[in-house]
This record gives structure tokens, sequence and C-alpha cells, in this order.
């Protein structure tokens, strides 16, 4: 087994999702790119387990299950933030999210009620 | 080259070039699809490598939980069917430095192994990693439910409206400041 590819392969995938997150849009977009990048983690922990002799044995494989659970939790909270954001403003364009206080609630055609919206802008 | 290296190398091929597709198509589902076919080669990479527990755990959480998490995300925030203009902004400076972070990994990589063959290990089965979680690794599992937790109880609590609303005053007061 010539450990290069999967780790060219990582490297790839990793650069990939760089790309994906600071090109798209889209926050559902954003999110799986992120999902790319943290696949390509665990390629490497993978590939690295086969590589390299540990003193534990199969660390990495089991680093690549937390990684997992951990990207698992991610994108439950991740998407709790975007529906909230879609609910909000209608529009899930991360470059269109005010960054700032904001006074003024952009709610048209939201699906939540008005009052909820203002709150939550305010 | 053997057989194992061909094999990853047509599942890495598979992976990237799903991740190019992921990450460039006009299609919201059809990315989602996409991902779906990246995930799978990546599982198909870990059964190669030996790692059959979290190849299967990755096709039972990545490609049944998360996309499938994903594809309700499209169509709860009516993404439109077909082709939308919309969806990217101006490339150069994402394309700089995508690029010059994967193809600078890859260039490190390529330099530490070379062509340099090892041998597989014994393939990390359920009951071998197992061991390893339940004697080694018990205390980041333990946390690891605890974060799960939380992680749980933080997506309720942001999806419900009705939760942590303020009451008249504290608007006040944050119009006032």
């Amino acid at each position: 087994m010539r450990p290069v590819i999967p780790y060219v392969t990582a490297a790839l995938l990793f650069g990939l999702g760089v790309y994906g997150v600071l090109r798209r849009r889209n926050a559902v977009l954003v999110l799986m790119a992120v999902e790319l990048m943290l696949n390509a983690v665990n390629l490497i922990l993978v590939t690295a387990d086969t590589t390299v002799r540990a003193q534990l044995p199969h660390g990495g494989q089991v680093f690549a299950l937390f990684v997992i659970v951990l990207a698992a939790a991610e994108i439950g909270v991740g998407l709790a933030i975007v529906l909230q954001l879609y609910r909000l403003r209608a529009s899930v364009a991360v470059d269109e999210v005010p960054l700032t206080e904001d006074p003024t609630p952009a709610v048209a055609g939201a699906v939540g009620s008005p009052a909820t919206g203002e709150r939550k802008a305010s | 080259m053997t057989g194992v290296d061909v094999l990853l190398l047509a599942l890495g091929a598979v992976a990237v070039g799903s991740a190019v597709l992921v990450v460039s198509t006009r299609h919201l589902v059809r990315a989602g699809l996409y991902l779906v076919v990246c995930l799978g080669a990546l599982a198909g990479l870990y059964l190669v490598l030996t790692a059959e527990l979290v190849a299967w755990v990755q096709v039972l959480i990545y490609v049944g939980a998360v996309v499938v998490l994903l594809l309700f995300a499209v169509m709860l925030t009516r993404a439109p069917i077909g082709a939308s203009d919309d969806l990217d902004r101006p490339g150069w400076p994402a394309a700089l430095i995508g690029g010059g972070t994967g193809l600078g990994l890859a260039a490190l990589l390529v330099d530490t192994y070379r062509w340099t063959a090892v041998d597989l290990p014994e393939p990390g089965s359920a009951e071998r990693i197992g061991e390893q979680i339940f004697g080694s690794w018990v205390l980041p599992f333990e946390v690891l439910s605890v974060l799960l937790l939380s992680a749980l109880v933080g997506a309720i609590v942001l999806s419900r409206p009705d939760i942590g609303r303020r009451d008249a005053t504290g608007d006040d007061e944050r119009a006032a400041r």
C-alpha cells in the first residue's frame, strides 16, 4: 500500500472544502463544504493509523470515529442556525447576514411572525 | 502498483471528482447527491485501508443521517429546483486560498512519503476498535456523549421561537441602549 495516494486525496479534498466555504453564498452549501473538510481530516487519521505504528493500536481510527460524532453534532446545530436565519431573513445567503447590530428588521416574506423577527433581529 | 494501490487511486479519483462537483455545481440538490457519492467513495477508501468499523459508521452516519439532514435543509429553505445563478461569490480569492491549501498540503505530503510502501496492519474490526475505545479512550467517549446531549438541547432551543423569549422590559432596555 502506498500511503501517498490517500494522503494526497485527503489534501485535495481539504483544499476543495476550503474553496467551497469561501466561494459559496448559500449557507447549506457552505455546510456541505465543511463536511468535505471534516472528511479529509478523517481520511488523514485513518491513513496515519495504517502507516504509523503507535503505542496504542488503532488510535487513529478511534479518533476518526470521534470526529464523525463531532461532525454529526455540528451539522445538527448548524442546520438549526441556518433554518432560524431563513425564518428571520427569508434568505440563507451568508454575505447578506448583518454583522453589526441593525435596528431595522428585514422580515419581508419571512415564515415566522413579524413580531418574532423584529425581536430576534433587534 | 498492487491491486490495493489501484483501488485507492480509483476511489480517490471518484472522491475528488465528486467533491469538485459538490463545490462547483449550480444545482443545490445535485450538490447534496454528489456529496453522497464523495462520502461513499471515502467509505470505500476506509474499507481498503482496513478500517472496517469506521467505514460502516461513515455509511450509517454520513451517508445515512448527515446527507438526509442537509437535503431536508435544502427543502426547508425553499431552494429552487434547477440551476440557480446566485450561489457563488466572485471566486478568485477562494480559488487562490483553496488551491494553495490543497496543493501545498499535497506537495508537503508527497515530499514526506515519496513512493514508499507499507504493509497493511490487521483490520480494525469492531472487536479491536471496541477494546481500544472502552479500554484506553473511555473518558473522551463519555465526554462526547455529554457533547451530543448538549448539541441536541441546543438545536431544540434554537429552532423553537417560544423558548428564551424576552419580555417587554428587556426589549425596552435593549432599545434604550
